[in-house]
């Protein structure tokens, strides 16, 4: 090369090594020393750089394969020079990157009880491994027994794009499962089920209004892996959700239309380079409790046959502990396991752009190798404090199968967020009318200061549901699970659900049945859209989508997959989520940060004032089953003021309206008691209130209002007195 | 692969016969490193194109940003179903101005 490529014009010298040859071969193949950092395998000039770390092995071997054939076509032990500590590292040269899988061989003791289980049988996938194949086709059966890794490029035209970095208190987010949100037949996209598919969306999400996708499990999986076959139809059951991670760093191939070619790399990025040109961030559900591993009986895929004794939380005995309830806890504060950590988030962050991780049961990041509670959680801290995460959202659901939980009292550095499961609980009683819950529903409208005291709301996530458990549909339909499909009997699943079917169990033609339970719905809605901290909806709670009241749907690969014709058959609802969302983002008085600050004697509204029947007085009685609230905002000037009133109970109440601000109007936003299309109005066209001194609430209805200026002092505008609001 | 060039009116049109894969992206890029001009309009003919992996597509968008530095304009033409679908679901069809002919893309670069 001697035209000093490029425009750079940089001197052709720099673009040569002087190690980038090789040294010696081995099993025939021209090697040298590599480079034990970065970990993985590295596409470098000429070759390969292999680099693979275990404490306690006594020797390593690279395993080469063409793709699809059983047996190897080499085997390459690391020579000693090789070796730097734990780490073997080596440069293979010649390799073609595409048609070479590889995998490992390590050699060491078996001896459980002393938490070794080597076999140098097994060939092992490696824990830094960018591309896991076999499983390009989402539910075909794999055609190799151990699955195999395969280098790939890191380059890609990200142009200026980076992570959003979208105020905390500003997103919405919108949790989805990315085969499940196109895989339907009617989802009307080229690429149905895949990351392109999901790309295909980014319209609907715009409108929408959400501005922050989070995905459920994306690292590879083998979705083919469940042994379970449905009672009902005889099919085999998969493990659709994808919480049994085989590979870190390696988005699931079953999931990219490209994979055939080897794309997923490229498909997944140009998923976030395009939801970020839509202003949404993506936020990755990672899993870092456990593997796909399971227990002593499971298979040795990965992290067991590399070191098992420091990936895993092991008794004394050397058997597995079980925190996370799938048979192995991965040992999260064990130092290499947290740099092992460490650096698959700086990777998803650095090479995809990701924007944030909400952690599944985040509480078992927070045991020591022993199992107990660490009280300064060394991997939490790090995660807190690390450079490359600064700006990234961290969601814990903070609690764990081994009884943990930690709600509240999640070591958050003053960093981490939660999955408020009370807001969760509080919201569902609130909404069935249980006793005593106005109270709490209260607290945990303005971000749960019980819990979060000290910090802001945005430390708490609120949600209605999650893909764990039922549906919203589901949730005002259904009393009880039912499960049966998931082959276990219907003993799976969320035993205590605070769900409410409004009378009759599972679809009904009863007309009032059927109004009650859209009511609930917007109900349910407009409360978490109206609340302070981060509302989190779940893909197709916008639309009425159901899963027959099967509250753990993670086997099922079509039970929880979006029906799109529900967004026409439900366009009532749909139109209310993104009136709801488009009225969250225009009234900062619902993401403030005070939790009620009474600004007493300075003439200050409050940033949140609580009423009842009468305005400025709260009854908090526990028979009491109605809550209204004045939220209000002044920022750099600008006024903002949002009144909220829920009735939880059965029959109508009648609320006495706070008076309105000097020249301002009450004006109507939502009303889930009146019919659609009068339910709701877009923001910024609210009708003003004929009668602003008091409004009646239909049974089990929610009423948010806002103030704006009114046309005449003193006087609302004589428009037509807006249905629903003011008639008894 | 197989690369062939031959001008038509003012362009430069190049065509790719066979498979671009990591096997043969290296002596694809040199050859197009050659048979591109700093200047004028190119136009790659993908008709006979059978299979492009993750390295090919590299190879596109590694002559796509070779042209965009020396401002030669640049053109795809009769783009294989399978192929256009993978630049459409990894987002690169958008570097790409395509086209359903090579008389098409022709007239396109001419114009």
């Amino acid at each position: 090369m001697s035209e000093a490529s490029g425009a750079a014009g940089s001197p052709a010298l720099l673009a040569e090594r002087l190690d980038a040859d090789p040294t010696r071969r081995v099993a025939g193949y021209p090697v040298r020393t590599g480079r034990p950092l970065p970990f993985g395998a590295t596409v470098v000039p000429g070759g390969v750089n292999f680099s693979v770390y275990s404490n306690h092995a006594t020797a390593m071997t690279l395993v080469l394969f063409r793709p699809g054939e059983s047996e190897p076509i080499a085997e390459l032990p690391f020579p000693p020079s090789c070796r730097i500590g734990g780490v073997y590292a080596m440069i293979v040269y010649g390799l073609d990157v595409e048609t070479i899988e590889y995998g490992y061989r390590a050699d060491g003791a078996f001896c459980p009880e002393q938490g070794h289980r080597f076999d140098r049988g097994q060939i092992l996938t490696e824990p830094y491994a960018k591309k896991i194949t076999g499983g390009e086709t989402w539910g075909e059966p794999r055609a190799t027994r151990e699955y195999r890794a395969q280098a790939g490029y890191d380059d890609f035209e990200w142009e200026d794009d980076q992570p959003l970095n979208l105020p905390p208190e500003d997103i919405v987010v919108y949790e989805l499962h990315v085969r499940g949100f196109t895989r339907h037949s009617s989802s009307a996209v080229s690429f149905p089920g895949t990351f392109a598919g999901l790309t295909e969306k980014i319209p609907y999400l715009r409108q929408l209004g959400v501005n922050c996708i989070e995905l459920m499990p994306i690292f590879e999986f083998d979705e083919m892996s469940n042994p379970r076959s449905n009672p009902e139809t005889g099919e085999r059951l998969h493990d659709f959700w994808g919480y049994n991670p085989l590979g870190f760093f390696a988005p699931k191939a079953g999931y990219a239309a490209t994979s055939r070619q080897g794309m997923q790399i490229e498909e997944f990025k140009n998923l976030v380079k395009q939801m970020h040109r839509a202003g949404i961030e993506v936020v990755l559900d990672v899993v870092f409790n456990h593997t796909a591993e399971g227990n002593e009986q499971g298979p040795s895929i990965s992290f067991r046959g590399l070191d098992n004794s420091t990936y895993y939380m092991l008794t004394p005995d050397g058997d597995y502990y079980n925190f996370s309830g799938t048979g192995n806890t991965l040992n999260c504060n064990h130092s290499v396991v947290r740099g092992f950590v460490l650096d698959c988030l700086r990777y998803w962050v650095t090479e995809f752009h990701i924007d944030g991780f909400r952690f599944d049961l985040a509480a078992i990041l927070g045991r020591a190798p022993d199992g107990s509670l660490l009280a300064n959680p060394p991997l939490l801290e790090s995660l807190a404090q690390d450079p490359i995460l600064r700006d990234c959202k961290l969601i814990a659901e903070a609690w764990d199968a081994g009884g943990l939980y930690q709600v509240g009292s999640f070591p958050s550095y003053a960093r981490w967020s939660e999955w408020n499961g009370r807001y969760r609980d509080a919201i569902r009683r609130f909404l069935k009318g249980d006793e005593d819950t106005a109270g709490e529903m209260a607290v945990r409208l303005v971000g749960s200061p019980d819990l979060y005291e000290g910090r802001t709301p945005t430390a708490s996530v609120n949600f209605i549901t999650a893909h764990d458990g039922f549906t919203l549909h589901d949730l005002v339909a259904y009393n009880d699970r039912h499960n049966e499909a998931n082959g276990e009997d219907n003993r799976d699943g969320e035993q205590s659900n605070n769900s409410w079917n409004c009378g009759q169990e599972g679809p009904t033609d009863d007309a009032g049945i059927r109004a009650l339970r859209d009511r609930q719905v917007r109900n349910a809605l407009l409360l978490l859209l109206t609340s302070r901290g981060i509302p989190m909806l779940v893909a197709g709670d916008e639309a009425g989508r159901t899963q027959h009241g099967n509250n753990n749907a993670y086997c099922h690969d079509e039970l929880s997959w979006f029906d799109w014709s529900l967004v026409q058959r439900n366009h009532g609802l749909v139109r209310f989520v993104r009136s709801a969302i488009a009225f969250r983002h225009a009234h900062p008085a619902l993401r403030g940060s005070g939790c009620g600050e009474s600004h007493a004697g300075t003439g200050r509204y409050p940033d949140v004032s609580w009423h009842g029947a009468q305005a400025w007085e709260a009854d908090w009685s526990p028979h009491v089953k109605l809550l209204a609230a004045m939220f209000h905002a002044d920022s750099d000037g600008t006024q903002d003021w949002v009144y909220l009133a829920a009735n939880a109970y059965w029959e109508s109440q009648d609320v006495a309206l706070p008076e309105p601000p000097a020249g301002m109007a009450w004006c109507l936003f939502a009303d889930t008691g009146a019919a659609a299309p009068d339910d709701v109005h877009e923001p910024g066209q609210e009708p003003p209130l004929a009668d602003q001194t008091r409004a009646s609430l239909h049974g089990r209805s929610v009423l948010v209002l806002t103030a704006r200026p009114a046309a005449e002092p003193g006087m609302p505008p004589g428009a037509a007195a807006p249905p629903g609001a003011s008639e008894t | 692969m197989q690369l062939e060039k031959h001008m038509h009116e003012n362009v430069t049109v190049i065509a790719l016969d066979g498979s671009l894969d990591s096997g043969t992206a290296g002596h694809v890029q040199q050859e197009l490193n050659v048979m591109i001009p700093d200047q004028g309009q190119v136009l790659l003919d993908l008709s006979q194109m059978s299979y492009m992996s993750s390295a090919g597509l590299r190879v596109l968008l590694l002559v796509y940003r070779q042209s965009a530095r020396t401002g030669a304009r640049l053109a795809l033409a009769c783009v294989p179903d399978e192929v256009q679908s993978v630049l459409a679901a990894t987002g690169f069809l958008s570097f790409f101005h395509v086209s359903a002919t090579v008389e098409d893309g022709v007239a396109v670069l001419s114009s």
